[in-house]
């Protein structure tokens, strides 16, 4: 008798199981909706030295790019951009200003030409030291970026201390700045 | 009353000709050729297998449901263009595989290693075949009655 109620009472249960899982599932779709997954990709080089590389110069008479020039004891940006990036032209202007401020900016410029290049900075300003030719992407692979634009901050022993996904913009220079006086 | 209408409305054409402008087809991709090897096979074909197998377990990071071996983006070209000419050069697939996941982590791996946040991952399959057998056996038994 007893036995026939507990049974009873777990086919009762089993019942409700199918809302339990409909339950379940909505509650996935809001959270899902309302606080959506970051689907950024971010590099885990932070915190670690610039992978070694070495790249030829895109512009005739302005130097390519290494390395081994990070570890000179001046913190800096290391931009990554391309002339068919279009918000690498929203972020040019907050580049300059950067530059302005007196930090030193090197880039690479990704899958580019000379012209595009030359093309790009005499319309959006030019506010780099240095530019690599990364022509393949291999030293982006290599930096664990995974597009345009992105900006490192590299301190003065040539170690990556920030990854900034995406263009600069007016609210992230504090940030961007703030990395920079603490890599001193 | 009614110019100020006018100019709120044409104000408001203009901001949809802006969005109308902002939705077209953005330019995202370079005007360079593919990166070598990016789509031409290796000539050893014991390499080119060896590449193969690991492209299919790499993602592709601009597109991120597909591996590298799937996807037209040119970043993956360029990251099989890297896979390629790295096996070329001797490299063993798992070099290559680990390299890349020094770079990205292993969010980059469609193989990824045992550790307690992925251990769902590996376990779930076992839970659910055994919760299967279990709920099988019940109807089961309940036919033969």
């Amino acid at each position: 008798m007893r036995r026939g109620h507990e049974a009873a009472g777990m086919k009762r249960g089993i019942l409700w199981l199918p809302l339990a899982g409909f339950a379940l599932v909505l509650v996935l779709i809001v959270y899902a909706l309302f606080w959506p997954a970051d689907r950024t990709v971010k590099s885990a080089m932070v915190g670690k030295p610039l992978p070694a590389f070495s790249v030829a110069p895109m512009l005739p008479g302005r130097p390519g790019l290494s390395n081994t020039m990070f570890a000179d004891g001046t913190p800096r940006l290391l931009n990554i951009f391309a002339s068919w990036c279009i918000p690498c032209i929203a972020e040019a202007p907050m580049l300059l200003r950067l530059k302005k401020m007196g930090v030193p900016i090197d880039a690479l410029a990704i899958r580019d030409t000379p012209v595009a290049i030359r093309a790009f900075l005499e319309r959006n300003g030019d506010p780099y030291r240095r530019i690599g030719d990364d022509r393949q992407s291999a030293v982006q692979l290599a930096l664990g970026s995974s597009g345009v634009p992105e900006t490192f901050v590299i301190d003065g022993k040539g170690r990556i201390v920030l990854q900034h996904v995406g263009d600069i913009r007016e609210d992230d220079i504090p940030e961007i700045l703030a990395a920079l006086e603490q890599a001193k | 009353m009614s110019a100020a209408r006018v100019c709120g409305s044409s104000r408001f054409g203009l901001g949809l000709l802006a969005l109308l402008l902002a939705a077209g087809p953005a330019l995202a991709d370079s005007s360079l050729p593919a990166a070598d090897y990016a789509n031409t096979q290796l000539r050893d074909p014991a390499k080119e297998a060896r590449a193969r197998d690991l492209m299919g377990t790499l993602r592709c990071l601009v597109c991120q449901g597909q591996s590298i071996a799937d996807s037209d983006a040119e970043m993956a070209g360029d990251m099989r263009s890297l896979v390629r000419k790295r096996i070329l050069a001797g490299e063993s697939p798992d070099t290559v595989r680990k390299s890349l996941i020094a770079s990205y982590g292993d969010y980059v791996s469609y193989d990824p290693p045992f550790s307690w946040l992925t251990a769902p991952l590996w376990l779930m399959p076992l839970i659910l075949i055994g919760l299967g057998a279990w709920l099988a056996r019940g109807s089961f038994t309940r036919r033969r009655r």
